[in-house]
């Protein structure tokens, strides 16, 4: 058998590919994140409870309705994303001309309040969800026997990331879109709704963490707390990647996922708070992110 | 208002005083004090320095854990013990603020809150903190070798001298010369910077400095109630302590107060009864207050005495 540095390639390889799928949620959730800060400037606190509500949206739609997954990857995100647009509508749009940190203070609330409903009706113990057929049963890569659902989170977040990447910075929707960002009164003034456009924008950036949401589903349990923990690793993705920058955050994502399933193979103890070492590391050496601008 | 802003304090110390007289469960109050000395701590940074820390519990607990340990297993006296986790708990700010202030705003919240959860996970794996069980039982000892704080009583009075003298230490920040660079730094950082002042080494002392005193709430909170466990550091109680400051009046020196008791007050007589819909209500006043409650509760009671003053 082969080995670096003492460890067998084979666990290494396989901590590296579990990691790579960690990583995509961070992905997925992290470009959420930046696509809505962009445009809105709002940290969305609750970017995690809306994940939660995904994964949630996705089991009692099979449980009450008999809605499988492949339906689910399309009505979860979707329904998510219309209770975005609501919110925004009537709660976050009041304070785009106050200090950003009230959009955080005010996301945090939604965030305890989607928790603590849910715990309420569901209880904090865990459900689970079953791998869809199609998707059930092992690939093997080689080096390693993988469950091809694992594959499939992989391959599907990676190619919403690229697609989100490509609409936004290579078609005339993600033009505007950017334009907004840089100048909003001066899009405003060429004829274009922006207000419209910020409430779509909050929409979109939600339904992504609500499909991150469903693809975890099978993965890990559905519980109401799933969504605070993972907030804060997406948070210090998003300190490490430097918010402005759309491929900054879904390279810092998969990076940080591989990190962590390396970490697990050469120091397991420390899986849980490697995102924060290399974040502080990061602080220190690039205070304003690997992608971002000063 | 200067004759009202004099009363105050007077009336409210009156009161405090008797307290253990008008039979008030003096646990209670004490750790309306404790909650109310975090929430000081936590407005002295957002209120009047302009930095948001989303990780603050990680400052109380480990102060909490650091005295516990050391009145329960090398039986130090509570004054050593209580410096001792003060001391850890502004080294902690140190380290946590020499990173934090490297990014601004909610760069700065999203670092803390980062941080702190290592702090917590730290927490959770070490031993001495005794993991899910907490470390219980934690004598109260006697205070400089001649006060004995077992007595509710006489704890209650240690409890609220040391509020009263952080309360007033707090004030006299905010008024120095220290305080002033401080706020014109809140105002105009670029500003500051140009007119020659270090604004990374004011922002890291406001920030060990607001460390240390709400490391001083968790260790007279870890004798009060003889306990410190992870709900002394976890994510939910560095919301509380944001919710106390928010809901009292952001850059006030008694909304902390008040919030810390309206907080405190609600999770006493509500957990017992709707269970886990707290969360949900303490979510729900989040969104009142950042919606239509900007000021809080003495903000706004200061803007109407202002209001009627003017008319």
């Amino acid at each position: 058998m082969t080995e670096i540095f003492g460890f067998s390639t084979q666990v290494l390889l396989g901590q590296l590919v579990l990691g790579l799928v960690n990583g995509s949620f961070y992905a997925l959730l992290s470009l959420g994140l930046a696509i809505i800060f962009g445009l809105l400037r709002v940290v969305n606190f609750a970017h995690g409870a809306f994940y939660m509500l995904g994964a949630f949206a996705a089991y009692l739609a099979l449980t009450w309705f008999g809605i499988g997954y492949w339906w689910a990857l399309l009505v979860s995100p979707l329904a998510v994303g219309i209770l975005g647009i609501v919110l925004e509508r009537l709660f976050l749009r009041h304070l785009y001309t106050l200090d950003p940190l009230y959009g955080l203070l005010l996301t945090f609330g939604f965030a305890l309040i989607a928790e603590g409903f849910m715990e309420v009706e569901f209880g904090s113990s865990g459900m689970s969800y079953p791998v869809p057929d199609a998707l059930s049963g092992p690939v093997n890569l080689g080096f390693m026997i993988l469950p091809l659902y694992r594959a499939w989170v992989i391959v599907a977040s990676l190619t919403v990331c690229l697609a989100t990447w490509v609409v936004i910075e290579k078609t005339p929707l993600g033009a505007t879109l950017r334009a907004a960002t840089e100048n909003p009164r001066l899009v405003q003034a060429l004829g274009i709704n922006v207000p419209v456009i910020v409430t779509l924008t909050y929409g979109a950036g939600v339904a992504l963490a609500a499909l991150a949401g469903v693809l975890s589903a099978p993965i890990l349990e559905v519980t109401p707390q799933m969504g605070s923990t993972i907030v804060t690793v997406v948070f210090a993705v998003v300190v490490i990647g430097g918010m402005g920058s759309i491929l900054g955050s879904i390279v810092s994502g998969l990076a940080l996922g591989l990190m962590e399933g390396l970490t697990k193979v050469v120091y397991p103890e420390a899986s849980n708070i490697v995102a924060f070492v290399i974040m502080a590391l990061v602080l220190i050496w690039r205070p304003a992110g690997l992608f971002g601008r000063t | 208002m200067r004759r009202a802003t004099i009363w105050v304090p007077v009336v409210l110390l009156g009161l405090a005083m008797a307290v253990p007289v008008l039979g008030i469960y003096p646990i209670f109050m004490m750790k309306l004090l404790c909650f109310g000395m975090f929430a000081a701590a936590f407005n002295l940074l957002l209120g009047f320095a302009g930095m948001l820390s989303f990780g603050h519990a990680a400052f109380f607990g480990i102060s909490a854990y650091m005295t516990a340990w050391l009145s329960l297993n090398l039986h130090w006296p509570p004054e050593a013990a209580i410096l001792s986790g003060i001391a850890c708990a502004g080294l902690l700010g140190l380290a946590v603020g020499g990173l934090a202030i490297r990014r601004q705003g909610i760069y700065l919240a999203m670092i803390t809150l980062a941080l702190a959860q290592c702090v917590y996970f730290f927490c959770v794996k070490v031993p001495f903190t005794g993991g899910e069980n907490g470390i219980q039982g934690v004598p109260r000892g006697t205070l400089f070798g001649v006060v004995p704080l077992g007595s509710d009583t006489v704890m209650f009075y240690f409890v609220l001298a040391s509020f009263v003298a952080i309360f007033m230490l707090i004030q006299r920040i905010v008024h120095s010369p220290f305080g002033q660079v401080l706020k014109a730094i809140r105002e105009n950082e670029q500003r500051a910077i140009s007119l020659g002042y270090n604004v990374n080494r004011y922002k890291l002392m406001a920030f060990v400095l607001s460390a240390a005193i709400a490391g001083f709430g968790g260790s007279l909170k870890a004798l009060t109630l003889g306990l410190a466990s992870l709900s002394d550091v976890d994510q939910t109680a560095s919301g509380e302590v944001i919710l106390m400051a928010l809901l009292g009046g952001i850059g006030t020196f008694y909304g902390p107060l008040a919030g810390a008791g309206l907080v405190v007050t609600l999770q006493e007589y509500l957990s017992d009864r709707v269970g886990a819909w707290v969360t949900v209500i303490i979510g729900a006043i989040f969104v009142a207050c950042v919606m239509v409650f900007r000021r809080g509760i003495v903000g706004e009671l200061e803007a109407l005495f202002a209001l009627r003053r003017r008319s």
